[in-house]
């Protein structure tokens, strides 16, 4: 024990680590405070797809070798979400075809670009560290953490002024609509939030495992918790905890950040549901 | 002047029209029921009336100092709705969000008028607890409490009873009649036909076209009742 303690302390003396660990725990709160909106309003795959277009827009910005990649991935990102929300209105069945040919379609051009234009020697390595993002958080250069850190502070103000007007828009669409609220406004506003978070969680994560640190800490939550509130602080509460073990797992046992965080979630998810039937009994 | 006008309406979707010609006025303290066949294009009259749809042709008019956004809606219940974990509070509170303005939380103002509304419809009580737990009576009953907070003159109520069992639709039906007798006005969807009879003060009735507008007692002698009424149109969804 004494000994696990002190490699900590040794790697806690370099600023990659916490940095990783700062950024880590933000991007886990945006995502837990999203995942309980996106599950609730059925919108869980959305993240998914999203996830995928980003992967598609770093593929763009690799071959054009752009330094700065996330100026390109977060406008992209952001449209693509803002016209698949608009599509899921109109009808059900085009909206979740849209989806799942964007997704599918941007991972495949994605990975085709990379493999016929990338200069890097190792195309595959390239590839597993976006899609599962196994070192990149620990990579991050200044002006990443910078970022990373302001976006998620807008990001969580954002929500906290909104949340009244989000849970009603959440529950019941057609209630806030009738009586005078834009809920087409804070529709955008999700899928706006929605993306520019899934492009910060591709550093965390990576792009295939980010709709595991949306969906899980939420549904966890909803196990045993049984108002809006309660489910909203309980599920941040999972999603910070879960990335703080992860990576702490994952620096002492050089295991995959990402893996290792969405394990911790899974590992959540199942003592949680257990809980609520126990509960409910 | 009247609460709500209609002239000439014709409604429909993406260019065909569901029902058309449809005239009618809701005057303060009306209990106005619109019945009619599945499909008749009872929802979408409401979902007009509510400007979530606009009409094909034809006007609604909303006067005598209602805004649009002073009209209380009860709306059919969601798939999303019934595991949706929220406190009957929460629910209730939300339907005071149009008086916030730009406020972003809810003042004292909003809270007490939530509590009266839930003790008006003694679901004081369940306050705390979790809305999907509720039975269907008591669901129905937090969503017309939120419905009231958003508004005090007018209510749209789709089909209330739906699902409800029979003794529940009854005091759900009296509720709503009590509600009416204290001022507001209510426009309600609904598929029984017996108790629109028994407790709105006015009966419209379309069709592919519209069958019948006026009060309750002229619409037992009409055409509409005798075709509509006496061939069972009791029976709930």
């Amino acid at each position: 024990m004494n000994n696990i303690i002190e490699t900590l302390a040794f790697y806690m003396r370099f600023p990659f680590v916490r940095y990783a660990l700062i950024v880590g725990v933000l991007i886990a709160l945006c995502s837990s405070l999203l995942g309980v909106i996106l599950v609730l309003k059925r919108f869980s795959y959305i993240g998914d797809g999203l996830s995928h277009v980003a992967f598609g827009a770093m593929a763009v910005a690799a071959v054009l070798q752009i330094s700065n990649d996330t100026l390109i991935i977060m406008p992209v990102t952001v449209i693509a979400a803002i016209l698949l929300l608009r599509m899921g209105q109109n009808t059900k069945i085009r909206g979740d075809a849209a989806i799942a040919m964007l997704s599918v379609g941007s991972l495949a051009v994605g990975y085709l670009l990379l493999n016929i234009f990338s200069t890097s020697a190792n195309v595959n390595g390239d590839v597993c560290s976006t899609l599962f993002g196994s070192t990149s958080i620990l990579t991050l250069t200044n002006w990443e953490v910078w970022l990373c850190v302001i976006t998620s502070i807008i990001v969580i103000c954002v929500f906290c002024l909104f949340y009244n007007r989000i849970f009603a828009v959440t529950f019941d669409e057609n209630f806030a609509k009738a009586t005078g609220n834009r809920a087409e406004t804070y529709n955008l506003l999700i899928a706006v939030i929605t993306a520019v978070i899934i492009v910060l969680a591709m550093n965390l994560v990576g792009s295939l495992l980010i709709s595991a640190l949306v969906i899980f800490p939420a549904l966890s939550a909803m196990q045993v918790i049984k108002n809006f509130k309660g489910v909203v602080i309980c599920s941040a509460v999972i999603s910070v905890l879960c990335a703080l073990f992860g990576i702490i797992i994952a620096i002492l046992f050089s295991t995959p950040v990402g893996a290792t965080i969405v394990a911790a979630d899974i590992a959540v998810f199942f003592i949680f549901a257990i809980i609520g039937k126990l509960v409910t009994k | 002047m009247a609460y709500i006008t209609c002239e000439d309406v014709t409604l429909g979707y993406e260019g065909k029209p569901v029902t058309e010609h449809i005239n009618f006025t809701v005057n303060k303290g009306d209990y106005l029921c619109i019945v009619g066949e599945n499909g008749a294009g009872k929802s979408t009259l409401m979902k007009t009336l509510l400007r979530l749809i606009n009409p094909m042709s034809g006007k609604i008019i909303i006067g005598d100092g209602i805004e649009s956004c002073e009209v209380g809606y009860l709306p059919q219940q969601t798939v999303t709705q019934r595991d949706f974990p929220a406190s009957v509070m929460e629910i209730v509170l939300s339907g005071t969000l149009n008086k916030c303005g730009f406020r972003p939380f809810y003042s004292k103002n909003e809270k007490k008028t939530a509590e009266e509304n839930m003790r008006r419809l003694e679901i004081w009580d369940l306050r705390k607890r979790c809305y999907r737990e509720l039975s269907g009576g008591q669901q129905q009953r937090v969503l017309l409490a939120r419905a009231l907070c958003a508004a005090e003159k007018l209510l749209l109520l789709d089909e209330p009873v739906a699902g409800l069992d029979p003794k529940v639709t009854v005091e759900m039906y009296q509720l709503i009649k009590k509600l009416n007798d204290e001022g507001i006005t209510i426009i309600m969807v609904s598929h029984d036909i017996q108790a629109a009879v028994k407790y709105a003060t006015h009966i419209l009735h379309v069709g592919r076209r519209q069958l019948f507008f006026g009060s309750s007692k002229d619409y037992l002698e009409s055409d509409a009742w005798k075709i509509f009424g006496s061939a069972g149109g009791t029976e709930n969804e």
